[in-house]
């Protein structure tokens, strides 16, 4: 009782302001603005006309009188709202959506009434395959089955690991171990052998299998790493209420695995989504990726800073909506909840 | 021991085990085990497997017969005229620069993830601070590689687009191209990782930090521990088997490393690493020998960490 009545004031100010902690803050502070100066020179980048990018530095955006001729408000005596409104644009997030590559801009082709080669001026133009606005429905139909598949297979056999006695088990984990770490390249060549010879390369499937394949050893080590850390208390004493282990994995185990399923299925599909390598092997230019296409438009446009920036940002949309909301899975103290409980 | 106890409570079928891991085992054999057996049969012939390594030797040339793959995966980088020339080309070869990788990156980002981790824990804006921390790994690296060759950019013209030659020349120094100058490049390439992993660092050992209970923390503040005090007696000792686990993850991540080098250099102006060395060999010059005896030698660099993690592995399953 004591204990409970004495942590709650005192957790309040263990967040209190003290002379330490304004120290502490301040570092902090400057600590994230130089984490996040990266990211805002890409995000204001990709807002800025194409003139303005290759001329002046982001930083000075809001300095609406420097820049070549053609970049500035034809009135000088404009308002400050009113020249802003001109030093940015939108422009760079359709051209890379659509794969617009001219020396103009998508909507102002369309506008001019001579459709860009290859394109229709319509919606449809956002399937266009040298677009992101494709790429972005190909990483999707990639990601999530690769991310899915793993973690389901991981589960059962951590389980096996965590809570079984088998011959060999520490054999195989061992083996497992070393797995986890081997390199992608390893095993590229062999396994593009094996998919041609099952007519798959170039297909979805192709890169599920290897994504499920290659994702095994970590979420098996990490899922057998959290599972293995709950108490021997909780197995007993279902064990001895007559529990066999179909329960006790799905009913037990499971839901106070949870927060490590959750965060493994953060890396899984941050991994996937973000791969590269695996994609241009056994996917290419047929079904092009986020990432394909930026490193597609590196190589080929060279510094296209408008259209890069723009494109980076949006193959970054997804991941960081799905880590902020997949945080709360992070919440302190689930499992200790558990246990007492 | 205690765990014996607890299987024979439950009653259970010899096959039970091997149904839970069956999916599991047939995956890893046929897309992971098997092609590392096909990939180290590579590494012994010559560029397209066809014949053995040995036949690749030419007069006059040293030759280490069968192993004739491995001697040029080793001694290739190096420049042999004199032992000066031998060290200085060590330190741009890719293993001098894995080397390089491997203090700087795992040291900062073990490091910064632990300080991090124990300071947002003492904010109000917890959430939020961690979560601008932990971004870029959000971010691919390819998108990375974009961001990042945006702030080295290095402008021909008397305009610099890039922010750190703006700052540098703001300071009245002359601008640099950070990614093809020796050796300041392959630091360059290391920020960029250290950018992208510490976010993961800081989350796993934050939630360890977390996991230590309220309780133990109130209790040595009442009885007048200082906050360094509670980090460094209290914290870190209880979360440091996280921190081996982080700290091992992180070596092997770095081993691995592939895509940052690739993106934004290509692996060239000596930046190589073991990893994009074995991508040109593989695919660039398509030479299966060369390249897979490359990746059997990364291996067995990463040999000594799978042993470090089954011993652990084996000391905590004893003390269970």
């Amino acid at each position: 009782m004591t204990t409970a009545t004495m942590t709650k004031p005192l957790s309040k100010s263990r967040k209190n302001r003290t002379p330490s902690k304004v120290g502490t803050t301040i570092g902090i502070v400057i600590i994230l603005i130089i984490w996040l100066v990266p990211t805002i020179g890409l995000l204001v980048t990709s807002f800025r006309p194409v003139a303005l990018i290759n001329t002046t530095g982001w930083w000075t955006a809001l300095n609406v009188d420097n820049g070549p001729v053609s970049a500035l408000h034809p009135d000088p005596n404009a308002s400050f709202a009113e020249k802003l409104g001109t030093r940015f644009t939108i422009n760079n997030y359709v051209d890379a959506l659509t794969g617009y590559r001219g020396t103009s801009t998508y909507l102002d082709a369309c506008a001019s009434g001579t459709k860009p080669l290859g394109m229709n001026c319509n919606l449809s133009d956002l399937l266009n395959p040298r677009g992101m606005g494709r790429a972005f429905v190909n990483s999707i139909i990639v990601t999530v089955p690769s991310t899915i598949f793993p973690i389901i297979i991981a589960l059962f056999a951590a389980y096996a690991f965590s809570w079984m006695d088998f011959k060999g088990r520490y054999a195989i984990f061992a083996i497992l171990v070393g797995l986890q770490v081997v390199p992608i390249q390893m095993t590229l060549v062999p396994v593009l052998r094996m998919f041609a010879g099952m007519g798959i390369n170039g297909t979805f499937p192709a890169v599920w299998l290897f994504h499920t394949g290659f994702g095994l050893p970590y979420a098996i080590y990490m899922l057998r790493n959290s599972m293995s850390t709950l108490p021997k208390d909780l197995f007993e004493s279902a064990y001895l209420d007559g529990a066999n282990h179909w329960q006790v994995f799905t009913k037990i185990v499971l839901p106070l695995t949870m927060p490590a399923i959750a965060s493994l299925a953060i890396f899984q599909f941050l991994w996937v989504w973000n791969d590269l390598l695996v994609s241009l092997v056994f996917l290419g230019g047929s079904k092009p990726v986020m990432t394909y296409q930026i490193s597609n438009m590196v190589s080929s446009l060279g510094a296209g800073w408008h259209l890069l920036t723009a494109a980076a940002f949006l193959s970054m949309l997804l991941p960081m909506i799905v880590f902020f909301a997949l945080q709360k899975y992070f919440v302190r103290g689930m499992m200790a909840g558990a246990v007492k409980g | 021991m205690a765990r014996a106890t607890t299987a024979s409570v439950m009653k259970q079928g010899k096959s039970v085990p091997w149904l839970y891991l069956l999916p599991a085992l047939i995956v890893m054999i046929i897309f992971i085990l098997y092609p590392m057996i096909n990939t180290i049969g590579l590494s012994f012939g010559n560029a397209d497997g066809t014949a053995s390594a040995a036949t690749t030797c030419r007069e006059g040339q040293p030759c280490w017969g069968v192993f004739e793959n491995y001697r040029y995966a080793l001694t290739n980088e190096l420049n042999t005229s004199s032992a000066k020339t031998v060290w200085d080309s060590f330190w741009i070869s890719s293993y001098g620069n894995m080397i390089k990788w491997l203090l700087v990156m795992v040291t900062f980002t073990v490091g910064f993830g632990l300080v991090f981790a124990v300071l947002v824990d003492r904010i109000k804006q917890e959430a939020l601070a961690k979560s601008i921390i932990f971004m870029p790994m959000a971010i691919s690296f390819v998108g990375a590689g974009v961001i990042w060759k945006f702030v080295y950019n290095y402008g021909t013209f008397q305009v610099q687009t890039g922010i750190l030659n703006a700052i540098f020349t703001g300071l009245g120094f002359e601008p640099v191209s950070w990614l093809s100058k020796m050796p300041v490049n392959t630091f360059m390439l290391i920020v960029v990782g250290i950018w992208m992993w510490t976010g993961f660092c800081m989350t796993l050992l934050s939630s360890a930090i977390k996991s230590i209970p309220e309780e133990i923390i109130e209790a040595s503040k009442i009885d007048g521990a200082t906050n360094f005090e509670i980090f460094s007696k209290i914290q870190v000792p209880i979360i440091a088997p996280t921190i081996v686990v982080v700290i091992t993850t992180m070596v092997i991540n770095v081993l691995k490393l592939f895509d940052i080098v690739y993106v934004m250099t290509g692996g060239n102006f000596g930046t190589n690493v073991i990893a994009t060395r074995m991508y040109t060999e593989m695919y660039t010059n398509a030479q299966y020998g060369r390249g897979t005896a490359i990746a059997v030698i990364l291996i067995l660099f990463i040999v000594p960490f799978i042993v470090m993690n089954i011993r652990r592995f084996t000391k905590q399953e004893s003390m269970r």
